[in-house]
């Protein structure tokens, strides 16, 4: 469950440099027993790329595609998304099988507009998928704005990566 | 006499204190252009754990409207008036002097502090403050505040907080999300929640003594309200689709947050006590980011309804609804100062966005901000300066500007990417 990687700050205040965590373990996998000052070690933001998929690709392929991406301040799903989706939606008609759209943005503009726009990039696949058939019931649209991108630079190629909604 | 006495009240944080190499270390960018000559000597008396007279240099000098006598430079140090032997200043150019004296009081430190005129030779007036051992940075603040009311008239904010996220990410680029709280100069860092998945839009009860926040905790997005003494902690709402952007109403009785479980984005009331909820907006457009007027009676929030997001007022009791930007494509993130005649956001010019301020009453905006991905704006509540968010490098960093454009200041964390800051009410 993601609630146990919660923890609250609970914890008796311990002067030095021995920093512990909280007594109550958590199952985070960032490891409550690191020094915080580990855990800040790594924090650069840097520009490296994580890859995601799309593009040009075959019906095989295409079917594996679980992410969608969108233009900037738009809502409009792009051809190959389309051609993606229909085949997904001949997967989902006809079965039980519940999925949730993530909808994400890119880091301009404010905050909590950027999930409203997430919303709408998710809203968009889940219209699409009802009209070829799935029942509205299986999808769940979850916006995380620009909260969680794919990728953490600020340059035009993160940005279109971050312009996504992934079914899950 | 005009000794007051003042108690310094106590907020009792049961919460994690964080590695200093964590807090966040302020970077004065820009000051007024003529900045006040002040001078605090160290303090006479008994030793105290920390430097309160750095503590209250710092202060003023990041106000921006003080520019304090290096020690270094100092002839003598004073710590009571008899002991002021003017020329000493006056040689330095110094238009005031704090002087302060510590002492061992029946329940903690006890500091007697003066400010004075070298001009004049005159003292402006005389105080003692006292507090616990443990609280000697309050002490420091609280002297900041009232030298600084004393000489601009304006009620100072250095005893006040900001809260702020960070996210910080691990070697697989992973982010973990921190809800933090702060004291207004970065320092005794403390956090408030710590999680794998995002926290966001913190926002402060009226009284300064809880918060509220988005968590993703749940696997969705969820309003909880969070005790800062006791750390408990409520989820408020757990609707399918959007629970975001919580404001707390001035009369603390209410929450103005946003719900989209009817299919788009609309705001609404949450009544703390009744908990029940009121829709306020009926648009098909995204209405998002409410945020109270002062008098409780309004909000004013961000829509696309005309086509880009501008902000709008809404008047609660009769529903009427009005625009209040025309200038530029995108307005969005509304905060009203203080005064409530200035509006603070994040305006969008030629493809970059900055902070600006617009006066409700004749219309003039303002830019404040030069960098390019300025957000999250929060005016302090003695409405001199406004936090917000910036980037510095690839990183989020929160930067301070005055409402007037004279002052600018930057508080970047030593690492990770710090964002959407808040800062408190006054808390005494």
């Amino acid at each position: 469950m993601k609630t146990q990687s919660i923890k609250l700050g609970l914890c008796a205040a311990l002067l030095s440099l021995l920093m512990v965590g909280c007594s109550s373990t958590s199952t985070t996998d960032g490891g409550t027993e690191t020094l915080p000052g580990d855990s800040v070690s790594t924090g650069m933001v840097g520009g490296s790329g994580v890859s995601g998929s799309g593009g040009a690709a075959d019906d095989l392929a295409r079917i594996a595609d679980t992410v969608f991406y969108f233009d900037f301040d738009k809502a409009i799903l792009k051809p190959e998304s389309r051609a993606a989706l229909r085949l997904h939606a001949q997967n989902l008609k006809g079965s039980s099988r519940a999925i949730r759209l993530e909808g994400h943005a890119d880091e301009r503009g404010t905050r909590e507009y950027n999930m409203a726009l997430g919303e709408r990039r998710g809203m968009a696949v889940k219209e699409f998928l009802v009209i070829e058939g799935v029942s509205a019931s299986q999808i769940e649209v979850i916006s995380y704005g620009e909260e969680s991108p794919a990728a953490l630079g600020s340059d035009d190629a993160s940005y279109a990566l971050n312009r996504r909604v992934e079914m899950k | 006499m005009n000794k007051l006495k003042k108690i310094i009240s106590v907020f009792l944080f049961f919460i994690l204190p964080m590695m200093a190499s964590a807090e966040l270390v302020v970077e004065i960018t820009q000051g007024a252009d003529n900045p006040t000559r002040i001078a605090v000597p160290p303090l006479g008396g008994s030793l105290l754990p920390e430097d309160v007279s750095d503590i209250v240099a710092a202060d003023l000098k990041r106000s921006g409207l003080f520019d304090p006598v290096p020690k270094k430079n100092m002839l003598s140090f004073p710590s009571n008036p008899k002991q002021v032997y003017y020329r000493d200043w006056s040689i330095l150019d110094t238009e005031y002097l704090v002087v302060a004296e510590a002492s061992r009081g029946p329940s903690g430190y006890s500091i007697d502090f003066a400010l004075l005129e070298v001009h004049s030779r005159r003292t402006v007036f005389k105080q003692t403050v006292e507090g616990s051992t443990d609280r000697v940075r309050d002490l420091a603040h609280y002297i900041s505040d009232k030298v600084y009311e004393a000489i601009t008239g304006i009620r100072g904010a250095f005893s006040t907080r900001i809260l702020y996220v960070t996210a910080i990410p691990n070697a697989q680029q992973k982010l973990t999300y921190r809800l933090m709280v702060s004291d207004a100069d970065g320092a005794r860092e403390r956090m408030l929640l710590e999680s794998k998945q995002p926290i966001m839009s913190p926002a402060w009860s009226p009284d300064g003594r809880e918060v509220v926040y988005v968590s993703f905790e749940t696997g969705r997005p969820a309003i909880f309200r969070q005790s800062l003494a006791t750390a408990e902690r409520q989820q408020l709402t757990n609707f399918r689709g959007l629970n975001g952007a919580p404001a707390w109403s001035p009369d603390g009785s209410k929450l103005a947050l946003v719900l989209s479980k009817d299919g788009n984005p609309e705001i609404y009331t949450f009544d703390l006590s009744s908990r029940q909820f009121t829709r306020l907006t009926r648009h098909f457009a995204i209405d998002t980011e409410p945020n109270w007027t002062p008098d409780g009676k309004s909000l004013i929030f961000t829509s696309d309804r005309g086509g880009s997001p501008q902000i709008y007022k809404l008047s609660i009791d009769s529903g009427k609804v009005e625009r209040l930007t025309f200038k530029g494509s995108y307005n969005a993130r509304p905060r009203l100062a203080p005064d409530g005649r200035t509006l603070v956001m994040v305006h969008r010019d030629k493809g970059l966005f900055h902070i600006a301020s617009q006066d409700l009453v004749n219309g003039d905006l303002r830019v404040l901000t030069q960098t390019r991905l300025d957000e999250s704006p929060t005016v302090a509540p003695n409405g001199a300066m406004l936090l917000y968010a910036t980037k510095k490098g690839s990183r989020g960093v929160l930067a301070a500007v005055s409402l007037d454009a004279g002052v600018k200041f930057l508080l970047p964390a030593r690492l990770g990417d710090v964002r959407e800051p808040a800062w408190s009410p006054f808390l005494n």
